[in-house]
């Protein structure tokens, strides 16, 4: 075990699998040169060289696209969107190219690329820099989509991300990448499909994923205080979704609360309640909320901006209704 | 014959095509490859009329000498990557009649497993990297495949097609532009014939296509997609030197088509004329062309010209009894080739049927009922 940071734990990641496979490379805007914007692919350049570590123009559309080429003939290519918001312009290659050529092609093509970067919001970054965009790649069947919290998490996640034989979106998070934690040395690879129970608790279940985990982990500690045990499950895969994982935190505090940074119309959570209410709608003892973004574009004024964002305290509001804490029950 | 025999005065007026370089077989491959893609796109034609063929169905009628004079002149590991008018390019690189045909009757035997239809026919064994629907998507694809061979140090080159409407997508400017810093081995090929779906060209662009690879530094080059035989000098030329290290070309192939954008869609109608497409059937058919040049000097005679149209004629009767008589798909395969991996955990579908394919537990379905809480 080392402690470094999210952003270090990537970089390990990406090194590690550009060691041991030659097919695969690195492209995206400012990847190289300029070693990241957020310093992800720090040091790569000079490791790997620019045939491999590669500058693409500011041409989203483009380079997603000549990336998905390279890996219908076999390539490996991790393309890197500066920000997902800027992937929703490459969205055509991403869903019409990526996902369906293995299903168009009766299994000829497989597409192993992985897309990378950061989605959802960091600081008074407005409307077009501060969306997650989890929804718009989840929706399509033929693309997996992975969400590390944790340094250990990014690391072993991007790693099988790489490997997978599928287009897989890794979506990090702008305020993750400063955060420390220990991270296994060595190869570290965690299987795709595979939630983490972050945190134990009887009384009720806090589900996410992605950054808001430690939104999550904050509400849980003020719910301590309280004597509100809540168990904290960090999903980390999206798709494929560990509803084992998810059913079984339903089934042990029948109470559940969806945390996520997206907007609620169709989103993440919508999706996870569909899936209790079909399959644990027994054991629930109250209907499951969700906390999700204000439905409404993110705006810039910093005291907007934080009632937009799902907080702390949502969560324990949430976590205190289902509990029927609130003069609801 | 269904040519319409010309006068000789008529003929006299043809540009007289130079066959140097060409035996008189292959030049009576190339009229057989012609014909056999006119009577392919025919037979599909008839097909998709009597509901055999369904969605959407693009002929390339009219348009045939392209596919042989482009992609004829390739190595067998080069890469065609194009658009959804495809059918007879799928078959120039390498993808049988049947297969071909059996795709567009979405069964079982045809070249993307009935997965496809006529606008993502697919194999991977000859080169042919689809079929793409969204106008102008396969461009930065073809740039991705140009970039895997150089990224591999291979020695091939990639051809991607596109109608003339696509230059107007952003896709066509990034792929050109990327394709131009790192010098890619890509032929960018405008089948241009004048009119994307019912819009004409010259309506849609300021500039004449030759200019729209200039801003990128890529050479321009136009050919007469109706001659065969200039179109296969010309790309068999271009292939070797892009092979050599020329970089991305780009090519605005003059063509024509002689039938309506898609099935659903006339001939002629209120963006081009019945005069227009009368005269370009009459004057600028690839197959008559060459017909008439090969006839004028006593290089094929009626009798081997009956011979080689009763060849692709059976060819293609062949393909259809094929594609009639291959089951459609299993019912059990719906799920098969959504993902080329299946994770051990987690569930890649959510819709209650998937599940099984995915090799995720089976479910929770039947025990949901009197649960503790219940």
């Amino acid at each position: 075990m080392a402690e470094m940071t999210y952003r270090e734990a990537l970089n390990a990641a990406m090194c590690q699998e550009m060691d041991r496979d030659e097919s695969v490379f690195l492209m995206g805007e400012e990847v190289a040169e300029y070693d990241g914007a957020y310093k992800v692919s720090r040091g790569m350049l000079a490791r790997y060289g620019p045939g491999r570590v590669v500058d693409s123009p500011i041409s989203e559309l483009g380079f997603a696209g000549l990336c998905v080429g390279a890996a219908m003939t076999g390539l490996r290519p991790i393309c890197e969107f500066m920000t997902f918001n800027f992937s929703i312009l490459a969205l055509d290659q991403v869903i019409n190219g990526a996902a369906k050529m293995l299903y168009m092609s009766n299994g000829q093509i497989p597409v192993p690329i992985v897309f990378r970067g950061p989605t959802g919001a960091a600081l008074q970054l407005s409307a077009q820099h501060s969306q997650a965009c989890e929804t718009w790649y989840v929706h399509a069947p033929g693309i997996k989509l992975v969400t590390p919290a944790t340094p250990a998490d990014a690391k072993g996640l991007l790693a099988a991300a790489i490997r997978d034989d599928d287009p897989v979106a890794v979506m990090e998070g702008e305020l993750l990448y400063n955060v420390r934690g220990e991270v296994p040395d060595g190869e570290y690879v965690i299987p795709l499909g595979v939630a983490e129970l972050k945190r134990a608790g009887d009384d009720v279940s806090i589900v996410t994923h992605g950054k808001m985990v430690h939104v999550a982990l904050q509400a849980a500690r003020a719910l301590e205080r309280e004597g509100i045990e809540a168990d904290v499950l960090d999903l980390r895969s999206l798709r494929p979704l560990d509803a084992d994982a998810i059913l079984e935190t339903v089934r042990r505090t029948n109470r559940v609360v969806y945390l996520e940074e997206g907007w609620p119309f169709a989103g993440i959570g919508a999706q996870i309640v569909a899936l209790i209410q079909d399959e644990a709608f027994d054991h629930l003892d109250a209907p499951v909320l969700r906390v999700t973004q204000a439905d409404v574009p993110m705006p810039y004024a910093k005291n907007l901006e934080q009632l937009a964002k799902p907080g702390v305290r949502d969560v324990v509001e949430a976590c205190k209704r289902v509990l029927y804490m609130n003069g609801h029950g | 014959m269904a040519y319409a025999t010309r006068t000789t005065e008529e003929q006299l007026n043809d540009t007289a095509p130079e066959y140097e370089g060409f035996t008189r077989e292959e030049l009576h491959g190339l009229l057989a490859e012609m014909l056999l893609y006119r009577r392919f796109e025919e037979k599909a034609e008839e097909a998709y009329a009597i509901g055999k063929i369904g969605g959407f169905c693009h002929l390339h009628i009219g348009q045939e000498g392209l596919a042989v004079g482009a992609i004829r002149p390739l190595a067998p590991d080069d890469v065609v990557i194009t658009a959804y008018r495809e059918h007879t390019q799928a078959i120039a690189k390498g993808i049988t009649p049947r297969a071909a045909m059996a795709e567009l009757y979405g069964r079982v035997d045809g070249c993307s497993g009935g997965r496809g239809g006529s606008m993502h026919l697919f194999d991977t064994s000859v080169g042919f990297l689809g079929g793409h629907g969204i106008v102008g998507g396969q461009i930065p694809l073809g740039a991705g495949v140009g970039w895997a061979i150089r990224y591999r140090g291979g020695d091939q080159i990639c051809v991607c097609f596109m109608g003339d409407a696509a230059v107007n997508q952003g896709a066509f400017l990034e792929a050109l532009n990327m394709s131009a810093i790192w010098q890619l081995p890509v032929i960018y090929v405008v089948e241009n014939n004048g009119y994307g779906m019912g819009t004409a060209f010259s309506r849609v662009s300021a500039t004449e296509m030759e200019a729209r690879s200039g801003a990128y530094g890529i050479p321009a080059h136009t050919v007469n997609g109706q001659d065969v035989i200039a179109t296969h000098r010309f790309f068999a030329d271009l292939a070797a030197k892009v092979r050599a290290g020329a970089g991305p070309q780009f090519v605005n192939a003059i063509t024509y088509r002689f039938r309506g954008h898609s099935m659903s869609d006339p001939v002629s109608g209120t963006y081009r004329s019945r005069e227009e497409v009368d005269s370009h059937v009459r004057d600028q058919d690839p197959i008559v062309i060459l017909r008439d040049g090969l006839m004028e000097r006593k290089m094929l005679t009626q009798a081997e010209l009956e011979a080689i149209d009763a060849e692709a004629r059976a060819i293609c009767e062949d393909a259809a009894d094929f594609a009639d008589a291959s089951p459609f798909p299993d019912p059990s395969t719906l799920y098969d080739h959504v993902y080329a991996e299946v994770n051990e955990r987690g569930r890649l579908f959510l819709d209650g049927r998937g599940q099984g394919a995915s090799g995720a537990d089976a479910v929770a379905h039947g025990g949901r009922r009197g649960g503790p809480n219940g």
